[in-house]
């Protein structure tokens, strides 16, 4: 088991053990919104990933100033102002991404993830370990979506990160980019991984 | 005394559900065999391979899963026939293949097996099916040969794509809707077929009448309201397959007869709602799909309180 | 958008079925997945959040139009709905302990997890984007609730007949509940068309 005292083991935590997606299962409305394609998982995972990591950051060291009666709505400015600012960014920088997502960039804001965390960890952590977090359950995160979409990306048109990977004759299921197709891949992996990790942890137990 | 908790159908052994599966089969036979006859062997081929695909998946998915094979049931070929006989004749096999396996896996065994979906898993692969690959499941052909008559049309002498005949009622004699002289899927079209089939199941009591019957009058109630043929709307698209072989699924089927009626009514203004309006054509498959998750809730509605508990207040 | 009778009634078909929150937008779901196991519990949640919903959209559609849009501090959306609707739902849990405690005993725990509802500031923002009105932006909020309620509903309904069933370890929880979701919002596909504008 990863030390939770360390920079690497706080990371690591994130991604594997506490995967917000696949194990807190936290996070749901963006990871079906997202996951329509390789690509779009991964520009929601980053801009994610920023707001978490600069929300953790600011909060942890702002967390002895908060009184503790208006913490939470305290917590929801920090999260919305970088929200704010990764919005413009993207809508910036890559407007493509910004059509893509959508509404789904300023509900980042509401992402449980990121509200969680604060609360759980940042509120109560120091800086390093806040931040090391706050990345972790990013990638973590952004990991899970670029699974998820890239899955879905390959079912429903043919394609990873917008190369075509079938050939012409290859007829997509159109269904896996839609609304349905999303929530049953996202329940049949989620349901495939628990399974993986379930014998993972019964064989180590029967080694014990 | 052991009391087991479960829900429909009700049934105590294998021998039951097997007897129930195989008089629906033999219900099936005149239509199947009419759907061969009509589309020829391409469509002998879709149903093998629906058929085969959903007994394959349930066998592994058992076998895999630890639990016990109960593949002798019919209930796995009872689903790859009613999803195969919803497939053009002209479909790829891999559609019946992948559409078995979704109905079967998906929609029945990962929640428990036979009577714990609680949606049908046919009509729910073949929902699947249609927004997947809406251009595969929606072009159909001309039968190849004509019941009454031994001429052979060439196939794909008349293709004609969305809904079948819903699209032109008017071009087509009630006569041909009757015997299947229309373009449409295996199944759907020879409703003379389908009312034997219908006929057999009420006589050895699988089914009782109410639901098709409500349902299918419902949908004749509103063409009849919006000044339409009424015996062609009927007769059209998948209606009548529809009514009678998979809107009857007990697992899906309120509880008591007034949760049934107000089910086959729900069928019946949805599928006129959807014709009339919708963008698919063909609305059997989601008007049903619709009611079917309603169930529940009809049931919760309608149920009355076990004798002896108290109600509760909020 | 003019205010007619079949608008209304088109609108209402829109938002509550064919562009259901949850089954076709995605907004919503994590109550929905969290508070579906009882039908009498979703049925409390559909209502709280119809009712905050429709509370929100009237409030930030003030909000953007009379503060922000003069002093062209659109940007400011995001923080600002957030803040409105967390204030809101202060206000009114506040309220109805005062005022309603019959009702608050009812609805009253909800309250605080609809404040993170993708779905309430989701249609807040949908307001603004399809430039609806006053009238349309508060019809939007209520009438989105109102799916989700549906949504939540048959999700309960569904649940709750599948406490007895045999559904693999691996599957238990989330993963078929997100299955569940999915054949359902199939189903729902067959909306598809209606009552659009």
């Amino acid at each position: 088991m990863p030390k939770k005292t360390t920079f690497r083991g706080v990371f690591i935590n994130g991604i594997l053990n506490e995967n917000p997606i696949f194990r807190l299962v936290l996070g749901v409305c963006p990871t079906l919104a997202a996951t329509t394609s390789a690509t779009n998982g991964l520009g929601m995972g980053l801009a994610a990933t920023f707001v978490l990591l600069g929300s953790n950051i600011v909060i942890s060291l702002l967390r002895n100033l908060i009184p503790d009666k208006v913490r939470i709505p305290a917590f929801i400015v920090v999260i919305s102002t970088f929200v704010t600012i990764v919005q413009m960014l993207i809508q910036a920088f890559v407007p493509a991404l910004y059509e893509a997502l959508g509404l789904f960039i300023p509900l980042i804001v509401v992402n449980c993830i990121i509200l969680a965390r604060a609360e759980a960890f940042a509120a109560k952590n120091t800086v390093f370990h806040s931040a090391a977090d706050g990345l972790g359950m990013g990638l973590g995160f952004t990991a899970a979506l670029i699974l998820i979409g890239s899955i879905r990306e390959l079912i429903g048109s043919g394609s990873i990160f917008g190369n075509a990977v079938f050939g012409a004759t290859f007829e997509p299921m159109l269904l896996a980019v839609m609304a349905p197709g999303g929530f049953i891949l996202f329940g049949l992996i989620l349901g495939i991984i628990n399974s993986i990790v379930n014998r993972i942890g019964s064989r180590k137990g029967a080694q014990a | 005394m052991s009391l087991r908790l479960s829900t429909g159908p009700h049934l105590l052994h294998k021998e039951s559900t097997q007897t129930l599966m195989l008089d629906v089969i033999i219900a099936l036979v005149p239509t199947t065999a009419a759907g061969i006859y009509l589309f020829g062997s391409k469509a002998a081929w879709v149903l093998a391979v629906a058929v085969v695909s959903a007994v394959l998946c349930e066998y592994l998915f058992q076998k895999l899963s630890k639990r016990p094979v109960r593949v002798m049931d019919l209930s796995a070929v009872v689903t790859g026939l009613i999803l195969g006989l919803n497939l053009p004749a002209e479909a790829p096999l891999w559609l019946p293949a992948i559409g078995s396996a979704i109905a079967v896996i998906l929609v029945k065994e990962l929640f428990g097996g036979i009577g714990h979906n609680f949606m049908n898993p046919a009509l729910l692969a073949r929902g699947i099916l249609l927004a997947s690959w809406p251009a595969r499941m929606s072009v159909y052909f001309m039968p190849v040969r004509v019941l009454g008559s031994t001429s052979v049309v060439p196939a794909g002498a008349d293709a004609v794509s969305a809904a079948t005949a819903l699209i032109r009622p008017q071009g087509y004699e009630v006569y041909d809707l009757l015997m299947g002289n229309i373009p449409g899927t295996i199944g759907e079209v020879c409703k003379i077929a389908i009312l034997i089939g219908f006929l057999y199941m009420l006589f050895v009591g699988t089914i009782k009448w109410h639901i098709p019957v409500i349902f299918v009058g419902t949908v004749a109630l509103f063409t009849w309201l919006i000044g339409g043929d009424l015996l062609k709307a009927v007769l059209s698209g998948g209606l009548l397959f529809g009514a009678v072989f998979m809107a009857t699924d007990y697992v899906i089927n309120p509880m008591l007869r007034i949760g049934q009626v107000i089910f086959a009514v729900g069928c019946g203004v949805l599928v006129s709602v959807i014709r009339m309006s919708g963008s698919y054509p063909e609305g059997v498959t989601y008007a049903i799909l619709l009611m079917n998750i309603l169930t529940p809730l009809i049931d919760r509605l309608t149920s009355r309180r076990v004798y002896g508990t108290v109600k509760q207040h909020a | 958008m003019e205010f007619t009778l079949t608008n209304f009634l088109l609108f209402m078909v829109n938002c509550v079925l064919t562009n259901n929150f949850i089954f076709s937008r995605y907004l919503g779901c994590c109550p929905f997945l969290g508070v579906s196991n009882k039908v009498e519990t979703a049925a409390g949640m559909g209502i709280a959040v119809t009712f905050v919903m429709g509370i929100a959209s009237l409030f930030t559609y003030a909000v953007y139009h009379y503060i922000l849009v003069p002093l062209q501090l659109n940007y400011l959306i995001t923080i600002s709905f957030i803040l409105v609707i967390a204030a809101l739902v202060q206000f009114v849990e506040m309220f109805m302990k005062k005022s309603l405690p019959a009702l608050y005993n009812a609805l009253g725990i909800y309250l605080p997890l609809i404040t993170t509802n993708c779905a309430v500031l989701g249609v807040t923002i949908l307001n603004i984007d399809n430039n609806y009105n006053m009238l349309w932006s508060v019809l939007n909020g209520i009438f989105g609730a109102l799916g989700f309620l549906l949504a939540i509903v048959l999700m309960a309904g569904a649940r709750e007949r599948l406490e007895s069933s045999n559904i693999p370890k691996a599957f238990k929880g989330f993963p078929i509940s997100l299955i569940i979701a999915g054949l359902m919002s199939v189903a729902f596909l067959g909306f598809a068309g209606l009552g659009s504008i």
